[in-house]
């Protein structure tokens, strides 16, 4: 069983992740933590020296976290984006497909049925921040 | 139609295979209900009074005969012997055992079906205009709209947690028959002052316990943005729509609060972001899409007479066959609404014979309604008398097409967990009222709408005639509304005063009847009377 699984290659950050309010005071932190409800704009302009933002999901059912995701993903952050809480085997693939790159879910997870369930999509209809080619894609090339 | 190709089917045979594994976690007990619930719910399975109820999804309600057919197998293998056709153009089964729900998807698989996305807080199955592809005021026909969003909108990563369920309806002609002002998110299709093609948005409609009609957020989206304007639209609903009270989580309450140009604004923006990020599908998938929805080999030089001399087909005749855009054609509506019965139900045996009929004479296809029939499309003229009478046979050739007798009623409290007071009795005895008194054919158009709870499955906000139950005291009552209407000039009805028992509010429904036929002119129909003089006088005679 797992309690951190990273799909990346570099050494994760050490330092705790501040809060939102935190790292608009002390814009050189390099760990910030987002909550469902913060404005993941505000961050937009400081992410070059960020290396790990958190994506809290206290509820598994409020969605939020896989906008605030994409929103990072499309504005460029290439740093670690993990997603903690209520993260749960189901939700996975849609959070890896939204840019999620590393996973701390309270209850540990079996690997085998971690892999499973990344495996399970043979296709994407969509683009996303991923970089699967959707299926529109494959048809038309 | 739209066929599958090898990517649409390995999507939802994955579909079926993630569920088979999901329910046998559950029957093992690694997943809690609480886990399990929004799974089971993302595949259509709801926990009802007595049993299970599996919800499957017909894309903006369109059917082959081998899909009609399999429907029915599907009823006689796992349920009692019914299908229960519903407002968003899909159908429900209403006896389903847990343990055999991935077998049932795995059948429905096999005729390129499915049930995802028909329930849950994520976009739902797209509905269109049931007379696409055979209505003569069409721009376009819009169902490779829809086929478009069912795609992008399919396991959609982002959108799969909103704060509520999302119901979007494309329609292309002037004449709205799809609610589509009632919507999470209706879409016009339209043709600009250039001749292109694009997209009128209107967003934050619904139903419920708030009803509301949406507003136009943009009046043209051109056809090669319509998925990316799409995507910004619910961008904005997923980061701001209301999660801490269930009852404002619909997107109708966030475009309210903020205020439609505030709203759209927030949209703007972030769809000027999302055009950098390539998520839109070439014209070049739309057009493969369309190439299913072309026209079928229409014969021509067909006569339009019709022998009228059985006056029981001249009936239905007049009363549930519409123009088609094709000389020699007409449009033929089953009323799944005999005098007495449950309203959208049909036996295995209805089903199949519904099926050969779609076969034989309409090209292989037929459709559902949000009015809970069904619709043969394309049907010549000449076998029109051929249909009516193997209708007649089965029990499905009642001739009240969009009379009082025609009406939308949710499962209401025989079977809905959510429901306050039943819909089905009502419906039954209002239907019989009208039948044995004769006056239905006098009367007219009357579209009468029931909803056993203020969720608003039955849509009486949008009827003519509107009936709410409610729960008053423990015991069932019912609202009398009036002056609602869905069509191209939406309304919300009006609540006449207090509440009815079960044969009270059937009498209250005579009066206001009652009344039209004392006041109406010349050509009006019910609602045209009711908007002329006003409630006061259908006030007056319901409770003076």
């Amino acid at each position: 069983m797992v309690e951190l699984l990273r799909f990346r290659e570099d050494e994760p950050v050490a330092d705790p992740a501040v809060t939102v309010d935190a790292f608009l005071d002390q814009p050189d932190a390099r760990a910030v933590r987002i909550e469902p409800g913060d404005d993941v704009s505000v961050l937009l302009p400081h992410l070059a020296h960020v290396q790990l933002v958190e994506v809290n999901f206290p509820v598994f059912g409020d969605g939020r976290g896989y906008s605030a995701a994409r929103t990072l993903r499309e504005a460029g952050y290439a740093g670690e984006l993990r997603a903690v809480g209520d993260v749960l085997l189901d939700q996975l693939s849609n959070m890896r497909r939204c840019g999620f790159d590393a996973f701390e879910p309270e209850r540990a997870m079996d690997p085998q049925a971690v892999q499973a369930a990344l495996d399970r999509w043979p296709h994407d209809y969509q683009p996303a921040a991923d970089g699967h080619v959707p299926i529109w894609k494959l048809r038309h090339g | 139609m739209y066929r599958y190709d090898h990517y649409d089917q390995a999507m939802v045979d994955s579909r079926v295979e993630e569920f088979r594994d999901q329910t046998r976690r559950r029957l093992e007990g690694k997943l809690s209900e609480d886990q399990f619930k929004p799974l089971r719910l993302q595949n259509g399975l709801y926990l009802q009074l007595h049993a299970y109820m599996l919800r499957v999804a017909i894309p903006y309600g369109t059917l082959s005969g081998a899909q009609m057919h399999a429907l029915a197998d599907i009823a006689g293998k796992y349920d009692r012997g019914y299908g229960h056709f519903t407002t968003r153009q899909n159908i429900q089964y209403n006896w389903i055992k847990l343990e055999e729900a991935p077998d049932l998807l795995a059948d429905l698989a096999r005729v390129e079906m499915h049930a995802i996305q028909t329930s849950g807080n994520c976009i739902r199955n797209t509905t269109s205009d049931h007379f696409a592809g055979a209505a003569a005021d069409e721009v376009v026909d819009p169902r490779p709209y829809a086929e478009l969003i069912r795609q992008w909108s399919t396991f959609h990563p982002e959108f799969m947690y909103l704060p509520r369920k999302f119901k979007i309806a494309v329609i292309a002609s002037q004449t709205d028959r799809a609610a589509m002002k009632l919507h999470d998110i209706g879409i016009r299709m339209v043709r600009n002052d250039a001749g292109e093609i694009g997209a009128a948005f209107y967003v934050g409609g619904g139903m419920g316990r708030t009803p509301m009609i949406a507003p136009c957020i943009r009046e043209f989206v051109p056809v090669d943005q319509l998925i990316t304007y799409s995507e910004a639209c619910l961008r904005v609903y997923n980061r701001y729509g209301r999660r801490d009270n269930k009852y404002k989580a619909r997107i109708k309450i966030l475009v309210h609060e903020l205020g439609r140009e505030e709203y759209t604004r927030q949209v703007e923006e972030e769809f000027a972001h999302l055009l950098t990020q390539g998520i839109e599908p070439p014209l070049a998938e739309l057009e493969r899409i369309a190439t299913f929805f072309a026209d079928p080999p229409f014969e021509t030089g067909l006569a339009d007479d019709v022998d009228r001399s059985d006056p029981g087909f001249a009936l239905w005749l007049d009363r549930n066959t519409l123009p088609h855009k094709q000389p020699g054609y007409a449009i033929a509506v089953i009323s799944l609404k005999p005098v007495g019965g449950i309203p959208g139900d049909a036996s295995v045996e209805q089903m199949h014979l519904m099926a050969d009929l779609a076969t034989r004479y309409s090209f292989d296809e037929c459709r559902v309604t949000h009015a809970q029939n069904i619709v043969l499309p394309h049907v010549r003229k000449a076998d029109l008398f051929a249909i009516w009478q193997q209708l007649e046979a089965a029990g499905l050739g009642a001739a009240n097409l969009d009379t009082v007798e025609d009406i939308i009623a949710c499962p209401g409290l025989d079977y809905c967990s959510l429901a306050n007071a039943r819909s089905i009795p009502v419906a039954q005895k209002i239907s019989r009222r009208f039948a044995d008194t004769g006056k239905t054919a006098e009367l007219g158009e009357l579209k009468l709408k029931i909803s056993g709870c203020i969720n608003a499955c039955g849509h009486h906000h949008a009827g003519h005639i509107g009936i709410l139950g409610v729960d008053r005291k423990g015991t069932e009552n019912y609202q009398l509304l009036l002056g609602g209407s869905e069509g191209d000039d939406t309304s919300l009805g009006k609540i006449t005063g207090p509440g009815f028992d079960e044969d009270g509010i059937v009498d209250a429904v005579e009066r206001a009847t009652d009344v039209y036929l004392a006041r109406r002119r010349e050509g009006e129909r019910f609602l045209d009377t009711y908007r002329r003089v006003g409630i006061d006088a259908f006030k007056e005679a319901i409770y003076g």
